[in-house]
């Protein structure tokens, strides 16, 4: 009997046959594991409240012949209760999972720095201190930085040359200097990319000072980043509800 | 592999859900067993749920009419409107025998996740409903997941402004018959919050 335990939060949930559930979960030492949990769906299910989406908990996993089996869960953060009461929270919430499902396409792979931004970001919308978009725009950024994409904002993305630049191209992978600028390229307002620089590195307070429609300019920039290389939309960035500021689709 | 229609039955019955290929093949062949009058009835039932049922333009429960059975009763209170995901949480709160009132079925929930919004629900149908018709009570009986509260939550954050109206939510807490030490923290936390004065 091959037993193994680690912590994760749950991305996902499918319905399996009568009252099973296939949880996807990012987990913090095998990092993407599909497991089945039994009988969740009955009202009496021991566990079925804790492998929710959100929920960060402690799992014990029974290797299967093709998927793993759930036997144990414990909470260790149950971030949808501050989640769910919230729909702006609850919508930012669902595109940081769906994202965290894409970057970690291949199961077994470790992936802690994700792990540690999908807590991180699940964490901050739950305590509801800042603002679900922001928080939500500033953790696509860094898990961009973790698959490699980080955008170019201080200096030229093709030649390198320090910044900053007025020009920012999609398919180049950030702000462009004018020699570099490809035909097509968008020119963003100054504070855009200043927003963008202090989402990627965790300067709230010039993230928070930001108009809105610099918020609104970065949301879009930063979706259309991340769907460029994903090479796919997201099924739930449209849906996120960012008090009237449209999603950047 | 079976010769043609047996095989054709077990793969169109393979494809309904959680009926596996074991399942499948083991209804096809009691099908191929079963009395002619017993097949001719199940040929009909499957004809008329395709073609006698449609969904109420009320409330968007399963109906034979244009307007469901429970929509059309005159002894069933106006007022109060339940609220549910799909058609068959309509029967689960019926047979409980507790309420007298209305329903009004949403189609599902929200899912960002598989891109279901606000506007794939009935949400602006019993916005609708509750503007025209004199509704004094909504009673949110989402599911208690994920995707049922979010719901409950975007419903009570559009339901509040309507003068008069009061807005519930199907009480939460421990089953019965259960073991304290093996209850999940939310639930626990919500029978806690939720405590009544015996």
């Amino acid at each position: 009997m091959s037993l193994y335990r680690d912590t994760g939060v749950v991305l996902r949930v499918q319905k399996l046959g009568e009252a099973d559930r296939i949880i996807t979960l990012v987990t913090r030492k095998h990092g993407k594991v599909r497991a089945v949990a039994k009988g969740v769906r009955r009202t009496t299910s021991r566990f079925g409240a804790r492998v929710e989406p959100f929920a960060h908990v402690d799992v014990q996993f029974y290797t299967g012949r093709t998927l793993d089996i759930i036997t144990q869960v414990q909470t260790l953060d149950a971030f949808g209760a501050g989640i769910m009461s919230d729909y702006q929270r609850y919508t930012a919430g669902c595109a940081v999972l769906e994202t965290a499902d894409r970057l970690s396409a291949e199961e077994g792979e470790p992936v802690l720095r994700l792990y540690l931004l999908v807590t991180g970001a699940l964490r901050a919308l739950a305590d509801g201190q800042r603002d679900s978009s922001l928080v939500l725009d500033a953790f696509l950024l860094r898990a961009m930085a973790f698959a490699g994409w980080a955008p170019a904002v201080r200096e030229c993305a093709r030649c390198n040359e320090p910044g900053p630049h007025r020009s920012f191209s999609v398919p180049a992978g950030g702000s462009v200097c004018p020699r570099c600028r490809p035909a097509g390229a968008a020119i963003p307002a100054q504070d855009t990319l200043v927003l963008m620089d202090a989402l990627a590195s965790g300067t709230w307070d010039v993230a928070e000072a930001a108009s809105p429609n610099a918020r609104r300019e970065g949301s879009g920039l930063i979706a259309a980043l991340l769907q460029w290389h994903l090479e796919r939309q997201l099924r739930s960035l449209p849906l996120v509800d960012r008090k009237g500021v449209p999603s950047g689709q | 592999m079976y010769e043609g229609p047996v095989q054709d039955l077990i793969d169109e019955l393979g494809r309904l859900p959680g009926v596996g290929p074991k399942s499948a093949q083991r209804i096809a062949f009691h099908l191929l067993g079963a009395d002619p009058a017993d097949i001719a009835r199940l040929q009909q039932a499957l004809q008329k749920v395709k073609e006698g049922v449609v969904f109420c333009d009320v409330c968007g429960n399963v109906s034979e009419e244009a307007t469901c059975r429970i929509c059309r009763d005159a002894r069933r209170d106006p007022g109060s409107v339940c609220v549910v995901e799909e058609p068959k949480d309509v029967l689960a709160i019926e047979r409980t025998r507790e309420f007298k009132g209305r329903y009004h079925v949403l189609g599902g929930a929200l899912d960002p996740l598989s891109g279901i919004g606000p506007d794939q629900l009935r949400v602006r149908e019993l916005l609708a409903r509750i503007s025209d018709q004199e509704v004094t009570e909504v009673i949110l009986a989402t599911d208690p997941n994920t995707e049922g509260e979010a719901t409950a939550t975007y419903l009570v954050r559009m339901l509040r402004d309507f003068p008069g109206l009061t807005v519930t939510r199907l009480a939460s807490g421990l089953p019965m018959g259960g073991d304290l030490e093996f209850a999940d923290e939310l639930t626990l936390g919500r029978a806690l919050s939720g405590r009544r004065t015996v």
